[in-house]
């Protein structure tokens, strides 16, 4: 008792109590996926899912799948980046995959040639003075129809006290509308050089990456991030403190956007067209990114890192059920246990944190 | 030469028709602690909500540190340095001790960056471990966060926001309701450290032994009036029950309840 006294009050410092941060029970569970996928190679392909088994490489890893891993979950990753943010203030955002698909279209109107094989572009939308023009002005275009669509989600949620589900619900069915109706369903092609460059090769790694370090810099170094955790942790002491919740709300969302509508540009740069059915339940694969990497959907809890190894972790299966030649159903079978299993945990581990102290 | 830090006069609160407070006639002496105290529904929270702007009061004046105050929300309490521990705790469980003491009026750097400006970790630590200190609050590790501490713990970082911040006048509304022995006499020991400091304080409390034990005078209310205001070492507990109660009322408020 007297080891473990401090002071007058008999306040006590439990060792149990410490904190372990979560992001390590992730990234174990992200080492444990690769194990048995590494074990299940062995034995039933006869290959390393992540090593050189074949020696086709200088290094002693499978640089090639790795590459896939990450590219193919770059793109949503950057959404998941923006969604971690928002349910980190113990809201939700739907609307991202439309938002995408809506960005996609007007921006990439923005981003045509005017000549395609020596005729004009059969796909224009724009007249002759919309076309050829900067990669500055389609890049803005994307951006900017992501902020204006976060900033609708974020005033409705903040000012209107419409739950975020329903108020992003109505944005994503809005914004699939919008995507629709923009060139009545024909895709957007034929883009500048200039633009195409934007998501090529491993430019959409690049970017998300650089991203996940800013926005890791963000939620843990600045204001921003000390009142994003506060707001999802406990509103009404958020409020209470003077932060202005309301304000704060609609920066989060309009950020979400943002990043979706550069993910609109990236995508559409890196496919070379625009359709309307673009960015398809992008939304609820970044959510899914989010909560595998330890994201509370009750909010104040979670981290950018988290997201990024749940990000690694959704990538990681992905391939794996390809390398082990299975079909994409059983993929998304077991994506489902994971990510129920993840929240089933998360719960088990607070319920014992509270029936401790 | 005492200085008066709070005053109010004919504070009144009406919800409708329900007068929650009627005329109250406040003082508080710069150092003092003064206990409020009332049976349920007596108006003493209606008080304290007035002072803190939480509400708005119908009618009467407050004047805090020499100036007549218009509070228009409890930021505006705070910032003109009434502190307040509230019965519902007003702390993010998912952050740090330093981060909630110092939430809505972090410490930061570079503030030309707007929402992004960069927040000063350090001094926002060194000032929490001198509050901390100054209360002798003993909190085995300011980096943990609130949802791994005690009850006890948690209103102990409660109060050791206003010893951080300075405050002119701290007001504790039933600060130990929720605790168990021993972390009601930890955060008595804190109320005792603030005297020793010279703080105002306010102490809504239903707790007898402890209002005997921490206060210098024992304002009654009953039926949203003032019914007494009693100097501690002229009054016993029986004494003030009667008053509670109704069955006695101070001399110079007779006739107002």
């Amino acid at each position: 008792m007297s080891d473990k006294s401090h002071g007058t009050g008999g306040l006590t410092f439990d060792k149990s109590k410490r904190q372990w941060p979560n992001e390590l029970n992730v990234f174990g569970a992200l080492i444990l996926i690769i194990v048995i996928f590494e074990i299940l190679g062995a034995i039933y392909v006869g290959q390393s899912l992540l090593f050189d088994s074949n020696n086709r490489f200088d290094s002693i890893f499978n640089e090639q799948r790795l590459r896939i891993i990450i590219i193919q979950v770059a793109i949503v990753g950057i959404i998941a980046l923006g969604v971690t943010q928002v349910i980190i203030t113990a809201g939700i955002d739907l609307s991202s995959g439309s938002v995408l698909g809506a960005t996609a279209m007007i921006a990439m109107s923005f981003a045509q040639v005017s000549e395609v094989n020596g005729g004009p572009n059969p796909k224009a939308i724009f007249g002759p003075a919309f076309l050829d023009l900067p990669v500055v002005v389609p890049v803005m275009v994307g951006l900017g129809c992501g902020i204006i669509a976060g900033i609708v989600n974020g005033v409705l949620v903040a000012y209107s006290r419409i739950p975020p589900f329903i108020a992003t619900l109505g944005m994503m069915l809005f914004a699939r509308g919008v995507a629709q109706w923009w060139s009545k369903g024909n895709p957007v092609s034929f883009p500048t050089e200039a633009y195409s460059k934007i998501g090529a090769g491993m430019m959409p790694v690049i970017i998300f990456l650089s991203l996940a370090v800013l926005f890791h810099l963000i939620m843990n170094y600045t204001i921003y991030g000390k009142h994003t955790y506060a707001i999802g942790s406990n509103e009404a002491a958020a409020r209470m403190s003077g932060i202005n919740v309301p304000r704060h709300l609609v920066l989060v969302y309009a950020i979400a956007g943002m990043l979706a509508g550069l993910s609109a540009v990236i995508l559409t740069s890196k496919n070379l067209t625009a359709q309307s059915g673009m960015g398809l339940s992008y939304e609820l694969d970044a959510i899914a990114m989010a909560v595998i990497g330890g994201v509370s959907l009750f909010g104040g809890r979670g981290s950018i890192i988290g997201t990024v190894i749940g990000a690694l972790i959704i990538g990681v299966i992905t391939s794996g059920f390809t390398f082990l030649r299975l079909g994409a159903y059983y993929q998304e079978m077991v994506l489902g246990s994971i990510i129920v299993g993840a929240v089933a945990l998360d719960q088990w581990q607070q319920q014992r944190a509270a029936t401790r102290s | 030469m005492s200085e008066t830090i709070l005053e109010t006069k004919g504070l009144t609160k009406h919800y409708g028709g329900v007068h929650a407070l009627e005329d109250a006639d406040f003082i508080l002496e710069k150092g003092e602690h003064v206990a409020i105290m009332g049976d349920n529904g007596a108006g003493k929270s209606t008080f304290v909500r007035q002072i803190t702007g939480v509400e708005q009061r119908t009618r009467g004046t407050i004047v805090f540190d020499g100036t007549e105050v218009n509070f228009s929300g409890p930021l505006d309490a705070r910032e003109a340095g009434i502190e307040t521990v509230f019965q519902t705790l007003a702390l993010a469980d998912d952050l740090n001790v330093p981060d909630n003491l110092f939430l809505g009026r972090e410490k930061t750097m570079f503030n030309w960056l707007g929402p992004f400006r960069i927040l000063d970790y350090k001094t926002m630590r060194e000032a929490t471990l001198a509050g901390l200190e100054k209360t002798a609050v003993k909190i085995p590790n300011i980096r943990n966060t609130i949802a791994n501490m005690s009850g006890g713990q948690r209103q102990c970082v409660a109060i050791a926001r206003t010893a951080t911040f300075a405050s002119k006048l701290t007001i504790m509304d039933e600060p130990t309701a929720a605790l168990g022995v021993q972390e009601t006499a930890q955060v008595e020991n804190i109320v005792r450290t603030l005297k020793e400091q010279g703080e105002s304080l306010i102490l809504v409390s239903h707790n007898m032994r402890q209002v005997f034990d921490l206060v210098d005078r024992i304002v009654v209310f009953r039926r949203g009036r003032i019914v007494a205001n009693l100097n501690k070492d002229d009054t016993d507990g029986q004494d003030v029950v009667a008053y509670i109660t109704g069955a006695k009322t101070g001399a110079e408020y007779e006739g107002a309840a």
